[in-house]
């Protein structure tokens, strides 16, 4: 049953089980385990991320396939579900539409960008996905009139989703069970039920497919299989899976812009999860998201806690000022590619006896 | 009177990289069921020819015909579907993978199964079993788990032959299979090679440089030089042939 659940990839490392777990444990009970505001966002947006950067490994690390557009993929999923519940209004249909518009037209944004630039060098297709990421993100800051250009987009969402809906009046365990806590529980079981698939067709036929592309296209293509099919494939279940997390996030924050789904920045941070958490292992995407969105979140604060007991230390104080926040990510980052070349999944399963 | 047309067919088949025709003119037929060795020098085109047949390249002029269906510019993995299968003299595997991986992925695309993205890998069994006893036919099944980036030379070149005996195409080309390969494990695959001619009626295309082998196995040799086809008949006859005597026998004996 379980082995069925996680397609067979069972994590195959104690201390990586125990991880993967806690992970689990900490996200499943995160508005009981984590009261407040702040903390539940964090867990959302992992949950998010995990989908996210779990699509983006099935695309790098499985495939091979060097792409500079998975943010437009998520903006577009976004976006979709965004003008869907602005236009139509905050009701179930709308979300259900505006997702599967954002989930079709990503499918063919990338069929198009893989038909077009996978037959010829991977150069090629990291150039054009960037061209064409930059394009598009400047093309919907442009459309104020239908995006909201850099102010984006506001809306509601059906009612059971908003904080001010009870489904009952008592509290559990000192908490509220609103429409913020259903919200929450919706994008935690999407995202969980997002990843089960992936991890399945990393599993499948074609994902060990992939692997074999991956690795020797000349010889993949020599024993019968099509290459460019199956890149483009993967480069099209890649994006739809990166819009269904965008739609998810556009749901859970109630708005969506640039800065939140479609920016540079957050194409780098993806890169980083993946390679953080261990590329071509589904799983790294888990613990690479989980720790970076962490260290994103809470590192100023413990820096923060750090510059104040350090206070009477100088240079140590400057140094650890919350300013310095992204100096220490830049440090962390450096020290986990050179202790763990192929990341902090590679690493466990590596170590395994 | 009427006789059963090749298998496989090349028709004045060229190659020209800028001035240099490294393939010229090549006009040959195969038969079902027969095994037919290319020999000539370091340089005469064999490995052209190969990439010619198998498309890896793509010709400048002629034909190559299967089964009376012509595909001189079909792309590489239509004419595997066709019946064309290859081992290369450069080894050519999937590093990270491990060595059953490796066989599985072949039986997997010899089964259309590549897009199946459904269903777990782990069961599709007979695959693997597939794999498992291609394996333990090249003497590889103890190496099964080991990742072939890790596996020494000798035994990647049996796994680059294992891929086509996996494969098992209508049509194999084997180009020099057995140079690396450890003196003693050369007749397993020399007699795997005949025994996929004998009981299973393949149509092999050997190239190789040991006249022994080619003796023992070959039922026609074809002799390239300069990318021409300067000679073709009995091995016996070939042999005996002044030009192939002094040109590849004589001078080259320890060519691989
Ligand atoms: N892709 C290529 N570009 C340019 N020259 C090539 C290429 N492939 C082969 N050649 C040339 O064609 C000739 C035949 O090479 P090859 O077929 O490998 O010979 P053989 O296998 O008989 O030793 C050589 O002179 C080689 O340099
Ligand atoms: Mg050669």
């Amino acid at each position: 049953m379980l082995t069925r659940l996680l397609s067979g990839d069972m994590p195959r490392s104690g201390l990586l089980t125990v991880l993967l777990l806690g992970i689990l444990v900490s996200l499943a009970f995160a508005p009981f385990l984590f009261p407040g505001t702040k903390s539940l966002e964090t867990a959302a947006k992992i949950c998010i991320f995990i989908v996210l950067v779990a699509s983006y490994d099935l695309l790098l690390g499985y495939a091979g396939i060097v792409s500079f557009a998975h943010t437009m993929f998520f903006g577009i999923g976004a976006y979709g579900t965004a003008l869907a519940l602005s236009t139509t209004g905050p009701t179930y249909s709308s979300m259900i539409w505006g997702t599967a518009a954002g989930a079709i037209v990503a499918g063919i944004f990338a069929l198009a960008i893989g038909l077009f630039s996978l037959r010829v060098k991977a150069i090629f297709f990291a150039m054009v996905t960037l061209a064409v990421a930059s394009a598009f993100a400047v093309l919907m800051s442009q459309l104020s009139w239908l995006t909201g250009g850099e102010d984006g987009l506001n809306y509601g969402v059906p009612r059971e989703f908003k904080p001010a809906f009870k489904l009952i009046d008592e509290k559990i365990l000192d908490v509220r069970i609103n429409g913020k806590l259903l919200l929450y529980y919706f994008v935690f079981f999407a995202s969980a039920a997002l990843f089960l698939i992936m991890l399945r067709i990393v599993n499948s036929p074609f994902g060990r497919t992939l692997k074999a592309v991956r690795d020797n296209a000349f010889r993949a293509e020599a024993i019968g299989y099509k290459v460019v099919w199956y890149r483009t494939t993967a480069t099209v279940l890649s994006a739809v899976m990166a819009a269904l997390a965008g739609s998810l996030l556009a749901i859970w924050l109630r708005y969506t812009g640039p800065a939140t789904t479609l920016s540079m920045e957050i194409m780098i941070d993806i890169l980083l999860m993946v390679v953080i958490g261990g590329m071509g292992t589904l799983y790294g995407a888990v613990v690479g998201a989980t720790i970076f969105i962490l260290a994103q979140t809470y590192l100023q604060n413990l820096m923060g806690l750090a510059e104040t007991a350090t206070s009477s230390i100088p240079i140590v104080s400057t140094l650890v000022a919350p300013e310095r926040w992204l100096l220490w990510l830049g440090v962390l980052f450096i020290l986990s590619v050179y202790f763990f070349p192929s990341g902090i999944v590679g690493r466990l399963r590596e170590g395994r006896a | 009177m009427t006789k059963e047309h090749p298998i496989l067919e090349t028709e004045g088949l060229t190659i020209r990289f800028g001035g240099h025709v490294a393939v010229d003119q090549v006009s040959c037929a195969f038969d079902r069921g027969t095994l037919t060795a290319i020999v000539g020098p370091n340089g005469a085109g064999k490995t052209t020819y190969f990439n010619l047949i198998s498309g890896q390249l793509r010709a400048s002029g002629g034909t190559v015909i299967l089964n009376g269906e012509e595909i001189t510019r079909m792309s590489v993995p239509e004419r595997t579907k066709r019946g064309i299968g290859r081992a290369f003299q450069l080894t050519s595997l999937f590093p990270t993978l491990n060595v059953r991986e490796n066989v599985r992925l072949v039986a997997q695309a010899k089964a259309s199964k590549g897009f199946d993205m459904l269903s777990m890998a782990s069961r599709h069994v007979h695959l693997i079993e597939r794999a498992e006893h291609v394996l333990n036919e090249v003497r590889l099944i103890d190496q099964a788990d080991s990742v072939v980036s890790a596996l020494p030379h000798g035994d990647q070149r049996k796994l680059e032959v294992a891929l086509l005996i996996a494969l098992g195409p209508q049509v194999l080309m084997f180009d020099e299979p057995t140079a690396g390969m450890s003196v003693d494990e050369v007749p397993v695959i020399l007699e795997l090679i005949r025994k996929l001619k004998n009981d299973m009626d393949r149509t092999i295309l050997l190239v190789e440089h040991k006249m022994d082998v080619i003796r023992s196995l070959a039922d026609r040799i074809i002799v390239l030089h300069n990318g021409a086809l300067v000679a073709d008949g009995d091995p016996a006859e070939v042999i005996a042939l002044p030009v192939v005597q002094e040109a590849y026998l004589g001078k080259t004996p320890e060519a691989a």
